[in-house]
């Protein structure tokens, strides 16, 4: 009834990015496989419907993900839970089928640059390699996220068009992705240039198939989220324990931490389905199994409530 | 839409300060209040004339007041509890005075050992003689999310203490989240029963970003018209009452934000990073600020 009065969403959809998008991008030693799947199937019994689970891309690139398969094949499928992996080209996409995955995400980017330094093909020749994907995809009724990296501005490039995401969403839309996550892949973007894209990509993709996706990075993220929310989005991504540095600014932080965004969704009286509580501790296993501290201030300050050296 | 400029009020040097674990030497603490000086802040909360036996953080309040540079167009308002207080402020050069009430009866009795009416009574005096010597006083009402003691806090009452100081003769009410727990559902509904008391261009959100909450709760308040935001360079000062927690926000990621609206503090941000990272150094300590973490890496 709040969230009604105050014009935001009822519900929001949290996509759970922690196993994927986080444990890639942090600094430890690859993070055992059975860490992995104890830590995914914890995040399944906490009501988040989306948990994005691993990333078939050659281990040769993203060595942390080189046990796709095992951890696909490991983890518990709760019932209601979607487990979106990701697939960067058709080779991707068969092999995360035969091992079970039943959605798959494809990651574009709003920058030339980016797209050239990241997966070494311009943003036209990767919408090719992702058509081939959804093609595939729907022939075997297998729904497709699809990302837009860099939304509010390119660790290369620097600020991005607001047309520029625009046009890359609609491609990815049109081409059959079921959802689209708008990325700040640096954290650089504040309210007013996340309202700026949206009012852009808005024009071109219904509201309900958009998602966005912040970093920390400049502790923009809480704000950012709230005006898309403001504006009717009803999807977000998320870290649990906001696991995932910044590959573009040394030990800074990356991705929002899930606890942060439902203690913020909670206050708001927004409904998520999830139970802050277990997610923090879930955030807590896998902060203790890799000997770090948590990035959720929600975990820092309920969990420290004692003495501490 | 937004205000056109917003006041940023910053705290570090006292309710940062006091809130950290290591206590300061006081060449630090005017070198601190100097460089932020010279970066564009209107407002620097320099110290607290509170006693020491209590504060021994701000036992040097009449060097740091005598020792600081006081450049023309900034105001350097210091904390004063009661009269002596006050009057001990205004001996060693304060301008401008401060007074600290609160939305909790539990969070009076236990911080200052007396009733919420008992303290407003106390403030009069500090009140009559502020008047008399033509001294602005700004007044905090803290605890105006949540209460660490009482837990929920209503509304209505945050609106009554607000509008008691206000009456008293205060310019400025400045809205203290002080445990960090709101989200912009309770700004919202905390400054909608404010404002219907005091005028919204005489209100200021003091938030803590102790739950993570801080930006986005301060982005509220700003679109239902706040044009004054408290925050503490570097995040200095944590939060008291949940150990190892945050709590003060960062003037630099408020800044960052402020800049992304198009909304002018005059502010430059670089040299904010600057004094944050000194004073980081100097307290042996990482910055909570994101925006200087990100900046210095790249």
């Amino acid at each position: 009834q709040e969230s009604q009065a105050s014009g935001l969403p009822e519900y929001i959809k949290i996509v759970e990015v922690g196993p994927r998008d986080g444990l890639q991008n942090e600094k430890v030693v690859i993070v055992p496989t059975d860490i992995k799947i104890e830590l995914i199937n914890r995040l399944s019994r906490t009501g988040l419907p989306a948990i994005e689970v691993t990333s078939f891309v050659s281990s040769k690139w993203v060595p942390q993900m080189a046990d796709h398969k095992e951890v696909m094949r490991g983890i518990e499928r709760h019932p209601g839970v979607q487990y979106p992996v990701l697939t960067p080209n058709l080779q991707g996409f068969h092999s995360a089928i035969a091992a079970g995955a039943t959605e798959v995400s494809v990651f574009g980017a709003a920058s030339e640059s980016f797209s050239k330094m990241n997966i070494n093909c311009s943003i036209e020749e990767s919408i090719e390699k992702f058509e081939e994907v959804a093609k595939s995809a729907r022939n075997m009724n297998i729904p497709v996220r699809g990302y837009v990296s860099c939304a509010l501005g390119c660790p290369y490039e620097g600020s991005i068009m607001p047309a520029k995401v625009a046009e890359v969403s609609k491609r990815l839309y049109s081409m059959g992705c079921y959802e689209i996550s708008l990325g700040d892949t640096i954290g650089v973007g504040t309210p007013g240039s996340m309202k700026r894209m949206l009012e852009a990509v808005m024009k071109e993709i219904p509201l309900s198939a958009l998602a966005v996706h912040c970093h920390d990075t400049y502790g923009q993220a809480l704000a950012n989220i709230l005006t898309a929310i403001q504006m009717g989005v009803a999807v977000v991504d998320s870290s649990v324990a906001g696991l995932g540095g910044c590959p573009y600014a040394k030990g800074a932080t990356g991705n929002v931490a899930t606890e942060d965004v439902i203690y913020m969704l909670n206050g708001l009286g927004i409904n998520t389905g999830v139970n802050l509580y277990t997610v923090m501790e879930a955030g807590n296993f896998i902060c203790t199994a890799l000997n770090k501290k948590t990035n959720s201030k929600v975990a820092q300050a309920s969990f420290n409530t004692g003495t501490t050296n | 839409a937004f205000p056109k400029r917003v006041k940023v009020v910053e705290v570090g040097p006292r309710d940062g300060l006091q809130n950290e674990k290591s206590v300061v030497p006081t060449p630090v603490k005017i070198n601190l209040i100097n460089m932020l000086s010279e970066t564009g802040l209107q407002v620097i909360e320099a110290t607290s004339f509170v006693s020491p036996k209590w504060v021994p953080q701000m036992a040097d309040h009449t060097e740091v007041m005598q020792g600081i540079n006081k450049l023309p167009g900034i105001s350097y308002p210091v904390l004063t509890p009661n009269l002596k207080g006050f009057q001990a402020a205004v001996a060693a050069g304060a301008k401008e005075v401060s007074i600290f009430g609160a939305a909790s009866e539990l969070f009076t009795k236990k911080n200052i050992n007396c009733s919420i009416e008992e303290s407003l009574e106390r403030f009069d005096e500090v009140m009559t003689a502020a008047r008399a010597a033509s001294i602005p006083v700004r007044g905090y009402v803290s605890c105006v999310l949540g209460c660490p003691y009482e837990g929920k806090i209503s509304a209505a009452k945050v609106a009554e203490v607000s509008k008691k100081m206000y009456s008293m003769g205060c310019y400025e009410i400045s809205l203290g989240d002080t445990i960090g727990v709101g989200t912009p559902g309770s700004m919202k509904e905390m400054l909608t029963a404010v404002m219907k008391e005091v005028p919204v261009g005489a209100l200021a959100v003091h938030c803590h970003d102790t739950y993570g909450q801080a930006l986005a709760n301060i982005l509220v308040a700003l679109q239902m018209g706040v044009s004054v935001v408290d925050a503490s360079v570097a995040g200095l000062g944590g939060c008291p009452y949940a150990q190892g927690a945050s709590g003060n926000v960062a003037t630099e990621d408020l800044v960052y934000m402020l800049n992304g609206l198009g909304i002018h503090t005059g502010v430059d941000l670089q040299k904010l990073m600057d004094t944050g990272t000194f004073i980081c150094n100097a307290l042996n300590r990482r910055t909570n600020s994101k925006v200087s973490q990100a900046s210095c890496r790249l």
